[in-house]
């Protein structure tokens, strides 16, 4: 995908969901969400690993991008 | 030399740009990891602090440092054995107004042969009610690339990178959280590992191959889209899974499939354990032995481009000390994370070891493999 249509795909879907904010109502309502309050829900609860783990992989696949973290420390000599 | 695109993805996780508007906590961290494989010693050493300020505001600062000593299969079938260290430095600062929160980023990393600078923004919504949480991101990174030979360092290229991402976190039930990400990068200019060979079909050498450097194409672009759900259970624990999907303009595609268990117990421990299957076709342009010289425009042999697989099994355990907290820390952790990764390449031979003094002809020598461990220990205080 290049990056203008994946840009106007975002606009698009982004301007769908405004027009739909006055239809949709919260179907889980805050007092319901002390589960996913947990820390143990968190996606990734430490960064400097996660991000680490994710670069050892990103610097030995040819895979690359959407891990929501990555980086740290490479070492492909 | 190191790969390429590591402040992007570094400050991406760093900043967490997928949060909802609420600032993080403020903390300190510090970090050590050892990663042993495929001829690679590599010691990693890093701290982290973050700080809000200001009510709406919070700041970030980290420093890594590593040091390799070895090298790959690849530039050890050229007998040149690496020893460099890279120092990685960054900052962020992130803004919250309402329910949208900003983020900029900027780092640098150093090493002998590669310098690299990378500028990051991303913006997050939150709506419905926050039960849904929109992400964009912009990076742009600059590197610079060289070629160390003893301590002669020699220029090789400039590299621009783009990469733009998406993503949406939504809740979808009272136990049950989704994700989907999607970043699309984009590379232009030297895009090369200077330090990686093709070989050739070559009768005249008593090996029966030869070798020529790799040719690359001058541009790259990747698409990579992530499905992430994480469910909670009955008996306070979390299950978690992940699929991500990749394709590139070199023909790389790539799929990544992920299973994780998180237990804890009491309020001071958390057990975690995962399971993580990676596949990847090869590149249209890569070969492990080509018939000729010059075999055509794009030649490449560096194994990441091969076809291949590999197989993580990584177990995590977090204990947790001053509940009670203590001066200004509220609470603290500390955490041992080991993970096992097994690589198998399909297309890429051990020419290091095997050749026709062994009994193999060229393109006949095994495939490679190899295992390599990951130790992390960190500890995090929270203030």
């Amino acid at each position: 995908m290049k990056p203008r249509m994946l840009k106007l795909s975002l606009l698009a879907a982004l301007m769908l969901s405004a027009s739909a904010c006055s239809s949709i109502k919260p179907w889980v309502k805050p007092y319901e969400r002390d589960r996913l309050a947990d820390p143990i829900m968190s996606w990734d609860r430490d960064a400097i690993s996660g991000a680490y783990l994710d670069h050892i992989y990103e610097s030995r696949e040819g895979s690359r991008g959407a891990t929501g973290t990555a980086g740290g420390g490479c070492g492909c000599n | 030399m190191r790969c390429v695109r590591l402040c992007g993805l570094l400050i991406l996780a760093l900043t967490g740009a997928a949060h909802s508007a609420v600032l993080p906590d403020d903390r300190a961290d510090v970090f050590y990891s050892t990663y042993k494989g495929g001829g690679m010693d590599i010691t990693g050493k890093s701290i982290l602090v973050r700080k809000k300020f200001a009510e709406s505001f919070s700041v970030q600062a980290n420093y890594f440092i590593d040091t390799v000593s070895g090298a790959s299969i690849d530039v050890l079938s050229n007998a040149s054995v690496i020893k460099d260290e890279r120092k990685q430095k960054s900052v962020s600062l992130d803004y919250i107004r309402g329910k949208t929160s900003y983020n900029v980023s900027y780092a640098n990393s150093k090493e002998t042969d590669y310098i690299s600078d990378t500028m990051h923004l991303a913006l997050s919504q939150d709506m419905f009610g926050d039960l849904t949480t929109v992400t964009l991101g912009y990076t742009r990174g600059w590197d610079k690339v060289s070629q160390r030979s003893g301590t002669a360092i020699t220029p090789k290229g400039q590299a621009d990178r783009r990469s733009y991402d998406a993503g949406l976190s939504q809740v979808i039930t009272k136990n049950l959280l989704g994700s989907l990400t999607v970043e699309v990068i984009t590379d232009e200019g030297f895009l090369n590992n200077p330090y990686r060979f093709t070989r050739y079909v070559d009768p005249t050498d008593g090996r029966g191959w030869n070798q020529q450097p790799e040719v690359y194409p001058g541009t790259r672009t990747s698409t990579a889209v992530t499905a992430r759900a994480r469910y909670y259970l009955k008996y306070r624990a979390a299950a978690s899974v992940s699929y991500r999907y990749f394709t590139d303009t070199w023909g790389i595609r790539g799929n990544t499939f992920e299973l994780g268990y998180t237990h804890p117990i009491s309020n001071r421990w958390i057990f975690e354990g995962r399971v993580r299957l990676y596949k990847q076709g090869p590149a249209n342009f890569y070969s492990d032995l080509f018939p000729r010289r010059d075999a055509q425009n794009f030649i490449g042999r560096d194994k990441d481009l091969a076809g291949s697989k590999n197989t993580t099994i990584g177990a995590k355990v977090t204990y947790a000390f001053l509940p009670e907290g203590w001066k200004f820390f509220k609470r603290g952790t500390v955490t041992l994370d080991l993970s096992r990764i097994q690589f198998k390449y399909d297309d890429f031979r051990n020419i290091k070891d095997y050749g026709i003094a062994d009994g193999f002809a060229p393109g006949a020598e095994p495939l490679y493999k190899f295992n390599a461990n990951v130790l992390q220990i960190y500890a995090s205080m929270f203030f």
